[in-house]
């Protein structure tokens, strides 16, 4: 087990190239996040900001550079990281509970042909309980509300018990109420001394939210605090003057 | 048609002879085996691609039959047989998965050209077989359509308990291939063996297909892994729910198709026990209570005629019906109709205020609305 110092990157990208159907999404990405606090990476519709986590998992080809995560090639520390994909990636009409969702977060532990004792179970409700869906657990997850379905990813996560998790736009779409519970379980994750990424789409909540920013439009434009890496010029060159259209693009 | 009646009775409690009564069994575990597979198949979106494995079976059985005779084997070898219209199935299923891999074409294209130039190929070579002296028979054109009669009772076992084998091992795999249909970035992400899976999911495809073949012909075949998987999903919103219907689906299917079939119709077993599926597909597509299209158009005229009478009532007019169901009375709203109004208003106010707070697939009308929608309104439960 190499030592996790309190100094070293959850998340650390080098030279990382991507191209997705001849395309390049994300070019020469250098990114260093840091070990406490949670992060977030913003940029326009089509910066690469979801490629840059599949990359990072290994499930979108890199061309070249290396992703680092919890200081390991990712291979090594799958078990350790828990990854939200978009909403949108996810077939809501699968007969799937709420409950069957968040147990799928201890399946790596149960192993293949073992079968989820009473134990597991137990886990998967409390991961369910901590995000507020107690009451729904037995809901086939298409009857569900947005910000409900978010929560019910976010159980599978906490299940996990992942040092390390990657949200891809945890908030985007969802009420009010649903966005305070995620952000309260994501806060509370953090103080237990573990790593939030998230990809935010919201420019007027990341400061409020997040300690630390990266600014991504096919390549890293900035990477620090909100107050440093949210100036006008940064914004300018993330966004295009002429509207949201993606740097790659736009050449 | 009383003889015909009571030959299927016979049939169906095990009194028309040892062979037919294994023949049905043998049916009737097929059938469970091509349930289950069927049901992850579908979930994964990859039912044609036992449709692909099928009609490609066609050469390898004539090349099978005809490698038999060469080396001296007698009549038909099924195990032969089975074995080339396997390899043959497969190398269909391989060329068709390449084919969308390394080109633009869309699975469903690949699987058509795969399937088509396979099967056509295989058409040649059996007519071309049929003319040599040793060759017209063989029984090879069973294989198309289905013939369960002409399984011996020793075959039958075999293709029985191989079938149930295949059935087993997809229960060892259940959870790995449920993660996997419903999640495959994160099972990937998780480090599970996306491929690996895949490749034993299509594997098991491929088996019970061949397994299938002479029972229900190969040109069927894709029916009996889809059609009872298609009729479970009308009727359980769970996964396992889905795989054992789809299972006990398919074994009754294929026991009740087998016994019309060989007593009854006199038609080529593939298609009677497809036709007793479709039959069951039906039946759930009309009744199934919840998902089923009787049900959702109940549901859909219900919900039409509550908004558009709870708007007449709210605009001080009558709608037609209102009375009727207890809505208006005398010319006013009954408390009943004012509740409906009220209902409709903080539907108005949900879908102004707080849309996301609706479940996505709520039936749309003015249902009660679901308690946490409610108190983000700042509104008690009723």
């Amino acid at each position: 087990m190499t030592a996790d110092t309190p100094s070293a990157s959850p998340f650390e990208a080098n030279g990382l190239t991507v191209a997705l159907g001849g395309r390049p999404v994300l070019w020469n990405v250098d990114v260093r996040l840091p070990a406490r606090g949670m992060s977030a990476v913003v940029g326009p519709n089509g910066a690469g900001k979801s490629t840059l986590f599949k990359a990072a998992l290994g499930l979108a080809p890199v061309l070249t550079g290396q992703v680092r995560l919890l200081g390991e090639p990712v291979a090594r520390v799958r078990r350790r990281i828990a990854y939200m994909p978009q909403r949108s990636s996810v077939d809501w009409d699968f007969p799937v509970s709420a409950r069957d969702v968040a147990a799928m977060g201890l399946y790596g532990r149960v192993g293949w042909f073992r079968r989820l004792s009473k134990r597991h179970l137990a886990a998967a409700d409390a991961a369910l309980e901590r995000v507020g869906l107690a009451d729904f657990r037995n809901r086939q997850i298409g009857r569900l509300s947005g910000g409900q379905q978010q929560r019910v990813f976010l159980a599978r996560a906490l299940a996990q018990e992942a040092e390390l998790l990657l949200l891809d736009e945890p908030f985007s779409g969802i009420d009010t109420a649903s966005e305070a519970a995620i952000l309260d379980v994501l806060a509370g994750l953090e103080g237990e001394g573990r790593h939030i990424v998230c990809i935010h789409h919201d420019l007027r909540t990341v400061a409020a939210y997040f300690d630390h920013v990266t600014v991504l439009n096919a390549v890293a434009i900035a990477s620090g605090p909100p107050a440093e890496a949210l100036g006008e010029e940064t914004l300018r060159r993330a966004y295009d003057a002429s509207g949201l259209r993606p740097r790659a693009l736009a050449a | 048609m009383t003889g015909a009646g009571d030959g299927l009775l016979e049939a169906l409690t095990f009194q028309a002879g040892y062979n037919t009564g294994v023949v049905m069994a043998g049916s009737a575990a097929l059938g469970a085996a091509a349930g289950g597979v069927g049901a992850f198949l579908l979930l994964r979106a990859r039912a044609m691609a036992a449709d692909a494995v099928g009609h490609a079976t066609l050469p390898g059985l004539v090349l099978a039959f005809i490698a038999a005779g060469a080396l001296g084997a007698e009549g038909r070898a099924l195990p032969v047989l089975l074995a080339g219209a396997a390899l043959t199935g497969i190398l269909g299923m391989a060329a068709a998965e390449a084919l969308t891999r390394r080109t633009r074409l869309a699975p469903d294209a690949a699987i058509a050209i795969a399937l088509s130039v396979f099967y056509a190929a295989g058409i040649v070579l059996l007519s071309w077989v049929q003319t040599l002296p040793a060759g017209s028979q063989g029984g090879l054109e069973s294989f198309i359509l289905g013939q369960a009669a002409a399984l011996s009772a020793a075959e039958a076992l075999g293709l029985a308990v191989a079938a149930l084998l295949a059935l087993g091992l997809l229960l060892a795999l259940f959870r790995p291939l449920g993660l996997l249909c419903f999640d495959e970035h994160h099972a990937r992400a998780r480090g599970w063996p996306v491929a690996g899976l895949d490749a034993a999911l299509l594997g098991l495809g491929a088996l019970v297909t061949v397994l299938g073949l002479q029972s229900v012909g190969l040109v069927l075949v894709v029916a009996l892994l889809i059609l009872p998987a298609v009729a479970a999903r009308f009727w359980s919103k769970r996964l396992a729910g889905i795989f054992w219907l789809s299972v006990g689906f398919g074994a009754g299917g294929a026991f009740l198709g087998a016994a019309a079939s060989s007593i009854w119709l006199r038609a080529p077993t593939g298609a009677s026990i497809v036709l007793a599926l479709g039959l069951v597909f039906a039946a759930s597509l009309l009744a199934a209570p919840r998902r089923g299209i009787v049900a959702e158009a109940v549901r859909r005229a219900r919900a039409g005629w509550q908004v558009r009478a709870a708007r007449a009532l709210q605009a001080g007019r009558g709608y037609p019906g209102a009375g009727l169901f207890g809505w208006r009375r005398g010319g006013r709203p009954t408390a009943r109709g004012a509740a409906a109004v009220a209902r409709l208003e903080l539907w108005d106010r949900c879908l102004a205020e707080a849309p996301e707070a609706l479940p996505a697939e709520l039936a749309w009308g003015i249902d009660p609305l679901p308690a946490e929608a409610l108190a983000l309104l700042g509104k008690r439960a009723p």
